[in-house]
């Protein structure tokens, strides 16, 4: 399992690119990370907020006597706090709708894959099917259903999203499935689960973290979008889609950071891990190598 | 060939049935089904009408009965909010929404199709560079995003086009239209425009890729023999071997756009079914969730039957397999 990885970091790093948007997407963790320590207000602390300094434009200096670099916001939160706990949330929530996902998504694609028959048919025939919708209906349907808050929404995002992982897994499993080592592991009186998981799922790994990479970023994406349409998290804890949504109609008349600044702080979150997923998807892609 | 299509039928049937079964818990079952049916400030003698009217005191088994025969005979019930069935709403708001996806996706493959099979051509161009670093973008950014920066460029700032509303529609086979006004066609361009940038990025991956792999192959090596100009292998040959797939994520996206199309319509108030869907569950109005939510299902299981035809029409080796 580690050589294909460090073989996979090596050819990584030629790539500056990818390199750069690796270190950009530990730099927004890192900042989100330590958020609490950075931003000059906690923007949950409803108490803090004075109607005051609402809607400030960048550069302005509120009642707390501190800069609000990129401007507040209609409640007078100072958005570079705002952003900074915002980017917390989304990274929270993508992370742990992605590993949630991945988990089980791999489980049931390598039980299809090693059980096969009825099994494989019956749990593909459900992936298929959910496939063929799109992400952002099924989320938009269960947070309706649901309701609002952190659990419903990572809920909502794995049952939209694990479809993916369990087809990759698959689709992996089956090939390692049929190789001799499998066929060897298996004549050994070996448990199953112990073939599965040593043998088999390791080297099905690769893949499942090029589209781990790519549905994190889809799920902080997806949750910005639910958010920003009223579905996502409670207005009193905005996540970056909630504080764009709450912009949205100040940017008619001109008041354009209160959209715009976290706007880009997601943008640049989610391009960075599309960049790093687009080059781990090249390498790992045999059809382009010559 | 006929087979393949009664078993095709067959199986959109079941999946219909297995999605109605899901809607029906989810709703009736789990949720109160008399929230769903009547509304919050009803009398007690009205609530108890409505309960035995629709049979709320059955078994379940047989309520799910009732449920399916409303469904086949298109009584979804009425809106709350709006107070006319649910159906005749969503009928109502329906072209607005065709028109855009159409609109978007058409557009989307117009472009698409071309840049993606330049990209492809010539992989390594500066052109191609930039036509890639823009499909990324097209990709990562989230659609709303795009939506609130066209508005805020073209509609705040330079106050060019209108950022809400369908403006002047015409009226063909009853239907009100905005493509066939002027005004209208204003109104359409930023939405459709924001609906359609996804798409492009798609598109342009999907043609570059079938384009990178096709001229390696055989054909393209004895058309260029035979004398062939690379316009006419690329028009003749690339375009066809690569339109298969292209065909089919041109039938899929199309119903994809719709579920996107929520998104576009709630930031360009676009008064189509995907702003009725979020006005909806903003309001609690459940029978017409249930209704959009059995529709789309319907849609895309439609789609996806016409795209597998089209597919088995296309490429005969499928009719054989899969038959």
């Amino acid at each position: 399992m580690d050589q294909p990885l460090a073989r996979i970091w090596a050819e990584f790093r030629e790539n500056r690119i990818a390199v750069g948007a690796l270190v950009v997407v530990a730099a927004i963790a890192l900042v989100a990370l330590l958020a609490p320590l950075l931003a000059p207000q906690n923007p949950y602390d409803l108490a803090s907020l004075v109607l005051m300094d609402a809607r400030r434009p960048p550069g302005y200096v509120g009642s707390g006597g501190y800069v609000h670099i990129l401007g507040t916001d209609a409640q007078g939160r100072d958005l570079y706090s705002a952003i900074l706990y915002g980017l917390r949330i989304s990274i929270q929530i993508g992370g742990a709708a992605g590993t949630v996902a991945l988990v089980l998504g791999a489980v049931l694609g390598t039980m299809a894959a090693y059980f096969g028959g009825r099994i494989e048919a019956f749990i593909m025939r459900i992936v298929d099917l959910q496939l063929s919708f799109p992400a952002i209906l099924l989320a938009l349907m269960l947070s309706a259903l649901l309701g609002k808050g952190m659990t419903q929404l990572v809920a909502a995002l794995v049952t939209a999203q694990y479809a993916y992982f369990a087809r990759t897994a698959h689709g992996a499993a089956s090939v390692e499935r049929s190789k001799e080592y499998v066929e060897a592991a298996l004549s050994t009186p070996l448990p199953a689960h112990t073939v599965v998981f040593r043998h088999i799922l390791p080297n099905c790994l690769p893949p499942l973290i090029v589209v781990a990479t790519v549905q994190i970023a889809n799920s902080i994406a997806l949750e910005a979008t639910l958010s920003f349409l009223g579905l996502g998290l409670p207005p009193t804890e905005p996540s970056l889609g909630t504080l764009i949504a709450n912009g949205f109609q100040y940017m008619l008349s001109g008041r354009y950071w209160i959209s715009i600044y976290p706007g880009i702080a997601l943008i640049v979150l989610i391009v960075a891990i599309n960049l790093v997923g687009d080059q781990v998807r090249d390498q790992l892609n045999p059809r382009l190598k010559r | 060939m006929l087979g393949f299509v009664i078993q095709r039928l067959l199986q959109a049937f079941v999946v219909m049935m297995a999605i109605s079964f899901l809607v029906f818990l989810g709703v009736y079952a789990i949720g109160n089904p008399i929230d769903v049916l009547i509304s919050p400030d009803a009398d007690q003698r009205i609530r108890e009408t409505v309960i035995r009217q629709y049979g709320l005191d059955l078994p379940l088994w047989q309520q799910y009965l009732g449920f399916l025969k409303r469904l086949a005979v298109g009584d979804f019930g009425r809106s709350f909010v709006y107070n006319m069935p649910v159906l005749q709403l969503i009928l109502s708001r329906l072209p607005a929404t065709l028109e855009l996806t159409l609109a978007a996706v058409l557009g989307a493959t117009l472009a698409g199709v071309p840049l993606g099979m330049y990209a492809g051509y010539k992989p390594d161009g500066v052109a191609s560079k930039l036509i890639m670093g823009l499909s990324i973008l097209g990709f990562s950014v989230p659609t709303f995003w795009v939506g609130l920066v066209l508005i805020f460029t073209f509609a705040v700032v330079l106050g060019w086009l209108p950022a809400g509303e369908r403006g002047e529609t015409a009226v063909l086979f009853g239907v009100p239209w905005s493509f066939l006004t002027f005004d209208g066609l204003r109104h359409l361009f930023l939405p459709a425009l924001n609906l359609a940038l996804f798409k492009l990025a798609m598109m342009i991956r999907l043609a570059r890729a079938g384009t990178r792999e096709v001229m390696l192959t055989d054909t393209v090596r004895f058309a260029r023999a035979a004398g062939e100009s690379e316009a006419t292998i690329l028009s003749r040959h690339v375009l066809r071997l690569i339109s298969i797939p292209l065909v089919t994520v041109f039938g899929l996206e199309f119903s994809s756009t719709l579920a996107f199309a929520v998104v576009t319509e709630t930031i360009f108030s676009w008064p189509g079914i995907g702003k009725l869907i979020i006005d909806s569950i903003a309001s609690l109005d459940r029978p017409v969730m249930v209704a959009y939510l059995m529709l789309v299902a319907c849609l895309f299981i439609m789609v996806n039957f016409l795209v597998d035809i089209a597919y088995a029409a296309l490429d005969p080796r499928l009719r054989v397999r899969r038959a």
